[in-house]
């Protein structure tokens, strides 16, 4: 993690840097979301569906492993940016959304579909809920992408003119 | 009853020694370490797992391997141990930090296959039924809980000195593994209803304990990991921003 730091002085926002630590913020709490709002409370994801294999749930813990060390590691890189002052914060808030909506769509396409892990709603016909869940994923994941290239350009002008 | 005393005497010998330490010993350290010890006497104080089924036999690996480590590690003994031991007894210590054996041992990927391994081995095989089998077995199942426990927790985020402790990346490398084997196996109980000779609810119900009980230690975990890389990039930060102190009474090199 990290790379080169420089000092306060000379600090100049990083805008790759910010949308990556906040990108992996964005999948842990997607991750996070999904968990708690659709496994615990509205209980429509079940933790495991009896036609789940093996091999689907090794993938599973492997990426919940990387869920649960993406939330922690990211609030902390994010933490260090900002405490550099080379934090572009709207670079990371595009970073986030599409971080976030990477998460979703993997879920939705991998997860539920390639995988079987679980469907997303059950005793139900399943198709409008997986399109609204894709296509809200795709729409978060575009909205980052935009913001990050608006972020990376607004700087890029900026350098420019400081030449 | 062995286990009580055993406990007791772990933190009478912690505060006996940190209030030997001239230089102050940090209460945040000593809270620590006792509540790393209040975590392993509630493990010690559930019934035998053969009276209570997989419910509290989980239970007791949460609290000893996961929740009783945690404190026990941040209470940081080995360094109290090296303020306040005995010259004979520091030289032992700094020779055993030092030594090949402990080094393998205490790697994070070692420590991670004896921690989450043994589990496997547990719970995949008759072994899990040992604690039926009297006080003595079901004694060194909870021991061992205990020590892959601490060795692991210690490998990922131990405050003593270690001289060949590996860097961030590689602990948490080992750390995901960790989370990944722990989160495959409860799941895979899950889904089998394992371990056999329970009702198949009550094994369902153990492994989603595990499951998200096993999560909640991780996190902490990797908090505590994340933040030490947080807090030790300040320090170097620091270093590199301060002036170099003048050089009194002494030479230019």
């Amino acid at each position: 993690m990290g790379g080169e730091s420089g000092r306060r002085d000379e600090a100049v926002p990083d805008p790759r840097r910010s949308s990556l630590a906040a990108g992996v913020i964005g999948v842990g709490t997607m991750a996070a979301v999904d968990e708690v709002v659709f496994h615990q409370i509205l209980a429509w994801h079940h933790f495991y569906d009896r036609s789940t294999a093996d091999a689907a749930l090794l993938s599973d813990g492997i990426l919940h492993a990387g869920e649960l060390l993406a939330l922690a590691a990211g609030f902390f890189w994010y933490a260090d940016l900002r405490r550099r002052g080379v934090l572009d914060r709207r670079a990371a808030w595009g970073g986030f959304a599409l971080g976030a909506g990477i998460f979703q769509l993997f879920d939705g396409l991998v997860n539920h579909k390639a995988l079987r892990l679980h469907q997303v709603r059950y005793g139900v016909d399943t198709w409008p809920y997986d399109l609204v869940w894709n296509l809200a994923g795709a729409a978060l994941a575009l909205a980052g992408a935009l913001l990050i290239w608006r972020a990376r350009a607004s700087r890029g002008r900026l350098r420019e003119a400081r030449r | 009853m062995t286990a009580s005393a055993l406990i007791l005497l772990a933190a009478a010998a912690y505060l006996l020694a940190a209030s030997r330490d001239r230089r102050g010993w940090s209460p945040l350290r000593t809270g620590m370490w006792l509540a790393g010890c209040a975590a392993a006497a509630l493990a010690a104080a559930l019934p035998l797992a053969v009276e209570t089924g997989p419910i509290l036999h989980m239970a007791q690996h949460l609290l000893l391997g996961m929740a009783a480590p945690i404190g026990l590690v941040l209470g940081a003994p080995v360094t109290l141990l090296l303020r306040t031991g005995a010259p004979a007894v520091r030289r032992g210590a700094v020779r055993l930090l030092r030594s090949r054996p402990l080094r393998v041992l205490s790697h994070p990927f070692t420590a991670m296959v004896l921690s989450v391994g043994g589990l496997y081995a547990i719970m995949l095989t008759p072994a899990h039924t040992a604690a039926a089998h009297g006080p003595l077995p079901h004694g060194l199942l909870l021991a061992h809980y205990l020590a892959a426990g601490y060795l692991f927790t210690w490998s990922i985020i131990g405050p003593d000195p270690a001289p060949h402790r590996p860097g961030t990346a590689t602990r948490a490398a080992a750390l995901a593994a960790a989370i990944a084997a722990h989160a495959f196996l409860a799941k895979y109980l899950y889904a089998h209803a394992l371990p056999h000779g329970h009702d198949p609810e009550t094994a369902r119900a153990a492994a989603r304990l595990m499951y998200y009980g096993g999560d909640a230690a991780e996190l902490v975990l990797a908090c505590i990991l994340f933040g030490t890389w947080y807090r030790r990039r300040a320090r170097a930060a620091g270093r590199r921003a301060a002036p170099p102190r003048p050089a009194v009474g002494r030479a230019a090199p």
